[in-house]
């Protein structure tokens, strides 16, 4: 049965990939849409079996078959349920399904083989996304890790006549090879070390060692798997590729490049948890690298231009986010947040779908403004989204947030505490900018006109088939499907976070209890686990502290949405001048710190030099060919100076023959 | 005795070779010429499925065995047979040669019947090297199989054919020899040991062989072997070789004949001198490694689409040599597994680069672009077969690719950290190149190319198939081949010296201390 879930998407594919020329889009989209909802089915029957399981003990598993087999290696097709990858499940699939249907919408200006491409390779990611968390094992979980990296490469470079879209796509998918790099290194070690590949049995070995104190086997085995987590999860050093990644679709954006692939890493890190925290030293160097990011995306975030770009760095900042309570020991938190960041996060880009939809592929918000009477569905879900990721109280975001900075400051970690909470503030603030200039203010129509020819110009792929709509005078809010997706998604970014509230205010933090075991090995085993139960000591200590970080985060949340407020709504002039004033950082942070251009000066130049000057043209052409051809010339008088003693005469040959006859006859007869 | 299966897997191309005599060599007989040797060349792919079919997966020893006394007073027997190994390379080159023959049908228009024989006598040659136990029957095959590449090369091949095809001849020719002289003296050692002289391939294997004599024998077949594969620095006959050669030529080049050095070393050079190789396997893994990583980097920066596939090669062949030095058996199976999944994979790509140079008469990837709005079908099989190519998982290539670089990692760490820069590399030069082919807007000469004709299909199809079967059920594959790779690590270990044998070469795990 659990097969199933990731094989209806896969069949979904088959018949778009195989027959979608022939097909209708009509006909397209509902196949597509058809397995994705079925999956959704059967993931949700999975998980209702799982819950009528024994608390501790829910699991389901299918073993399909041995996949390689060699040696005393084993890497066996397996496919497992339990409480994570349970949420994980859903979160694809009942996520996935909306995305699926606001395609529908979306992408109807396409033609209908492009349309089945598009939805083609969007069913083959969620099927390889499901692989990813239903394996039990490190080689199937790779299988699906390569196989969504392949379909975000496909996505994202779909307008492929686009140079800056292709590039994109190639970027992504070396940047993701980099990480894999790290990823297989790990794995090998961790083979090596344990003999074995499967989850439950490394975390069984591992949960009978101490926990690392110097650096060892299991903080390098578990730091390489972090350099692929950064890889996919686009974390500092290898997050340049997801800003980029914005060249795709915009529903692609929203399910692969927020809601679920780009977590993978972080999922990949709470699937090992009990291997993690048997490394302190990476998750130091996880909690740092986590917030680090989310703060200085968060940063980059502020200045960008374009709907899409601050969504993006927002999305990397909130993943930095997940990170750090991977590295504090917090995993619970971290998934909670993976959680409720799919819907709100989701639902925003949806929401600017709609908005450049509506705006014939115009994505500049400097070009927008004054839409909230035009587009009400579009903006109030927008803004729930905002109000979520913002961290304002009783929304889902607030509760998971609030967690992740709880435990950072919890566990010891003031510093990252406060760089998490600098993070929220930002957060706010570019968020709010991002409503404001959209949605409030008024709207230049010729802008928006000349910004419609600027699409064509550009050539925003998607764009042709709806220049009507910015001529015309009034535009059109979201169609059904996408209205449809919207909604059910603000309300899931309201809802969703109530499965997390705290004890501490009442709650019963039943996605805690619900996930903890998949953190640990077996209830008993699991007793012996240092990070976590210092964790769950400081959580029941004491209440004060926790009821205070969480006002203080409220306000945090609340002042950002104020500065925004100021800036961008009521005195755009004062941000102006704030603007001018810090004109260098302004720059530096509009260039993104430079950090493209410093890996093409440091790592892809000198390689592409190297390579050509150096290797080819020197190395191959010169010193290999060049020596063999001086073998061959040698070789060449060599023989010059043999033909001579081919003169022709058939004396000196029978002279010659005669000597070696006589040679030969004396070496036997003497010897 | 049993039916001489194997002779006859000899026999039957030449004797289709022969018999396309009967068809005068004229233009009206071009189709019956294709048709027959197609024919052919496909009942000998059936036969070697029969083998399979009959082989006992099991068993590490060799099978099928036919031994006829030839030239008795040296000791050189016809004397043939295969293991798990061999069965599965003669299946991949009964694979291959159809393909390359009906992929020559619309470009192959001069001399099409001696071209034709060519091939096909070029088949025969290269099962009787896989079959062979026998050093001197071995060495004939070996040299045989020279002649008609030299041809193919230097006939159908393109302009600088002639360079190309002596360049390759005289490169292969200066390590045969070598390895002609050691094979010499491995009979003559026979001699002075046991009485006799043998050319009996496992009667060597039992010889005990003197461990400073082991050092020199192993140099000579390890510097043929290195240059067939080729090792770096012995590689540039390649990117010469497969450029100038028509796209059967570069097929049958990559997919068969380059395997010839790898299984060399595996039936060879490792088991004959265990000590030698043990001794050696560390500097040829350097190599090895050298070659994965220059072979990407100068692959990256190539214009032509085939010279960039042929460097390719130079780094994919790389990871086989590294995974047969590891000797463990994921190193070892996983290199066997990588030289069928390269057969597949490079043969791949040289088929889709004939077909576009077929349509457009150049290679030049600057010519091109997106392809992807002209020819969708020829792009998206261009597509499996890149990402087949660069070790997807899923794909045949990752199996081979991941097993190797597990034994790797357990014998060495060292060289599998340098080795796995490879999978960022291969993406990288592929899916540039992939890139700049078939993505972006669509130029004026490239605006009328036609997508694939049935016959093309008819070449895509199988090779896709395999690639994705490879990927998905490797057990089906790497089941015959681990007994004869136990086989193979067992002499060589019981031949080592025994500090080598302490060093920790076979991948225990160390659990749980």
């Amino acid at each position: 049965m659990l097969l199933l879930i990731p094989l209806l998407p896969f069949f979904g594919f088959l018949v778009n990939a195989s027959f979608g020329r022939r097909l209708t889009k009509s006909a397209s989209g509902s196949v597509a849409c058809a397995v994705m909802l079925a999956a959704f089915g059967v993931a949700a029957l999975s998980v209702w079996q799982l819950l009528g399981m024994d608390a501790h003990n829910r699991a389901i598993e299918q073993h399909v078959f041995d996949w390689i087999v060699a040696g005393d290696f084993r890497a066996p097709l397996t496919l497992r349920l339990d409480p994570l990858s349970s949420l994980m499940i859903l979160v694809i699939t009942g996520i996935g399904s909306l995305i699926h249907i606001y395609s529908t919408a979306y992408m109807h200006e396409e033609i209908d083989s492009e349309y089945a491409r598009y939805f083609s390779y969007l069913n083959l990611f969620a099927s390889f996304m499901l692989v990813l968390v239903l394996g039990a094992n490190f080689l199937v979980m790779f299988v699906g890790w390569e196989g969504v990296g392949l379909c975000s490469y496909l996505l994202i470079g779909f307008y492929y006549q686009k140079k800056s879209a292709s590039d994109a796509g190639k970027k992504a998918f070396i940047v993701n090879r980099v990480g894999d790099f790290g990823f297989i290194l790990g794995v090998l070690l961790l083979f090596v070390r344990f003999g074995s590949v499967d989850f439950q049995e490394i975390a069984r070995h591992a949960a009978g060692l101490s926990p690392e104190v110097a650096f060892g086997t299991l903080s390098l085995a578990t730091l390489l798997l972090f350099v692929g987590a950064t890889g996919k999860s686009a974390q500092i050093p290898l997050y340049i590729w997801l800003p980029d990644a914005m060249e795709g679709p915009t529903p692609v954006s929203a399910l692969i490049h927020a809601a679920t692939m780009v977590t993978a890493g972080v999922y990949m890190i709470g699937r090992n948890a009990v291997l993690f925290s048997h490394a302190p030293e990476t998750l130091q160097v996880i909690a740092v690298v986590g917030v680090v990011t989310a703060f200085m995306a968060g940063t980059i975030g502020l200045v960008q231009n374009d709907i899409k770009r601050v969504l993006a760095y927002s999305t990397v900042s909130q993943l930095g986010y997940m990170f750090l309570a991977m590295g504090v020991g917090a995993y619970t938190a971290g998934i909670f947040h993976l959680y409720t960041h799919a819907f709100f996060k989701a639902l925003m880009f949806l929401g600017s779908g709609a908005v450049i939809h509506a705006l014939a592929g115009e994505q500049d918000i400097r070009r927008m403004g004054g839409l909230k009477s035009e587009l009400p569905v579009t903006y109030w879900t927008f803004l729930i989204g905002a109000l979520a990721i913002a961290g304002v109280p009783l929304l889902s975001g607030f509760f998971s947030k609030d967690e992740i900075l709880y435990r950072t400051y919890a566990s010891g970690h003031t510093w990252l505490w406060v760089l998490g909470v600098a993070t929220s503030l930002l957060t706010a603030i570019y968020m709010f900018r991002l409503v404001f200039l959209t949605f409030h203010g008024t709207r230049a129509t010729a802008d928006v006109v000349a910004a419609a020819q600027h699409g064509h110009d550009g050539g925003h792929g998607h764009d042709d088939a709806h220049g009507h709509d910015a001529h015309g005078h009034h535009l059109h809010d979201a169609p059904k499907p996408m209205a449809f997706a919207l909604i059910v998604l603000a309300v899931g970014s309201i809802l969703a976070g109530y499965v997390g509230v705290p004890q501490v205010i009442g709650g019963s933090n039943r996605i805690e209890q619900f996930l903890e075991p998949s953190f640990t090995v077996s209830e008993r085993a699991g007793a012996d686990i240092a990070g976590l139960d210092a964790v769950r000591e400081h959580q029941s200590e004491e209440s004060g502290p926790e009821l205070m970080l969480m006002a203080v985060s409220s306000l945090i949340a609340l002042s950002g949405i104020g500065i925004a407020f100021f800036f961008f709504q009521k005195n755009p002039s004062a941000s102006d001048s704030v603007a001018t004033q810090f004109a260098g950082l302004r720059t530096l942070l509009s260039n993104k710190y430079y950090v493209d251009e410093l890996y093409d000066a440091t790592i892809i130049q000198p390689i592409k030099i190297v390579s050509e000057e150096g290797l080819w043209k020197a190395v191959d052409a010169k010193v290999i060919d060049g020596s063999v051809n001086g073998v061959a010339e040698s070789v060449g008088s060599l023989s010059e100076l043999l033909r001579r003693l081919q003169t022709g005469s058939v004396r000196a040959y029978a002279a010659s023959l005669f000597l070696g006859v006589v040679l030969t006859l004396g070496y036997y007869l003497w010897r | 005795m049993s039916f001489p299966i194997l002779t006859s897997l000899v026999v039957l191309p030449i004797v289709g070779a022969l018999a396309l005599f009967a068809l005068r060599d004229e233009e009206e007989n071009e189709r019956a010429i294709q048709i027959f040797s197609l024919v052919v060349a496909i009942a000998v792919f059936a036969v070697t499925l029969l083998l399979w079919a009959r082989f006992d997966s099991a068993s590490a020893d060799f099978q099928f065995v036919e031994h006829h006394a030839w030239i008795p007073s040296f000791g050189i027997s016809y004397n043939v047979g295969i293991d798990g190994i061999s069965l599965l390379l003669i299946v991949l080159t009964g694979f291959l040669t159809p393909i390359a023959l009906l992929c020559s049908w619309e470009s192959v228009h001069k001399k099409t019947r001696a071209f034709c024989m060519a091939v096909l006598l070029l088949e025969a040659a290269m099962i009787g090297v896989f079959v062979s136990l026998d050093l001197f029957l071995f060495y004939v095959f070996w040299d045989a199989m020279l002649i008609p590449m030299y041809f193919l090369i230097g006939i159908w091949g393109y302009d600088r054919r002639i360079y190309a095809s002596l360049k390759f001849l005289l490169y292969t020719m200066a390590g045969s020899v070598l390895m002609l002289l050691a094979i010499l003296g491995l009979a003559w050692l026979h001699q002075t040991t046991a009485g006799s002289y043998s050319f009996d391939l496992l009667a060597l294997y039992s010889l005990p062989i003197p461990e400073h004599l082991q050092f020199w024998f192993f140099l000579a077949f390890a510097l043929a072997f290195a240059i067939k594969v080729p090792l770096f620095p012995f590689h540039t006959w390649l990117p010469d070789a497969h450029v100038e050669a028509p796209t059967a030529g570069s097929v049958i080049l990559a997919g068969v004949l380059l395997k010839m050095g790898t299984y060399g070393l595996v039936r060879f050079a490792f088991p004959l001198f265990p000590a030698a190789a043990t001794f050696f396997a560390p500097y040829l893994a350097f190599l090895a490694v050298v070659g994965i990583i220059y072979g990407a980097l100068v692959a990256m920066v190539q214009p032509d689409m085939k010279k960039l596939v042929a460097y390719s090669s130079v780094s994919h062949l790389g990871f086989v040599v590294l995974g047969i030095a590891t000797l463990n058996t994921q190193g070892v199976q996983g290199a066997v597994y990588q030289m069928l999944n390269h057969g597949i994979s490079t043969g791949g790509l040289f088929l889709i680069v004939g077909m576009l140079s077929d349509r457009r008469h150049t290679r030049l990837i600057s010519e091109y672009g997106g392809l992807k709005l002209v020819t969708p079908h020829l792009v998206a099989a261009f597509l499996i077969i890149t990402l087949s190519s660069i070790g997807l998982p899923g794909l045949n290539g990752f199996v081979g690719e991941f097993l190797i670089l597990l034994g790797t990692f357990a014998w060495n760490p060292k060289f599998a950290v340098c080795a796995a820069t490879g999978v960022i590399l291969s993406a990288t030069y592929m899916l540039w190149m992939f890139q700049r082919v078939n993505y972006g807007t669509v130029s004026e000469k490239n605006r009328a190319l036609p997508d694939l004709k049935p016959r093309e299909w008819a070449l895509l199809v199988p090779v896709i198939a395999l690639a994705i079967l490879m990927g998905v059920l490797p057990n089906l594959f790497l089941r015959p081949i681990a007994p004869s790779v136990e086989r193979m690590l067992e002499q060589v270990r019981r031949g080592a010296p025994v500090e080598a044998n302490a060093s920790g070469r076979d991948v225990t795990p160390r659990a749980g201390n």
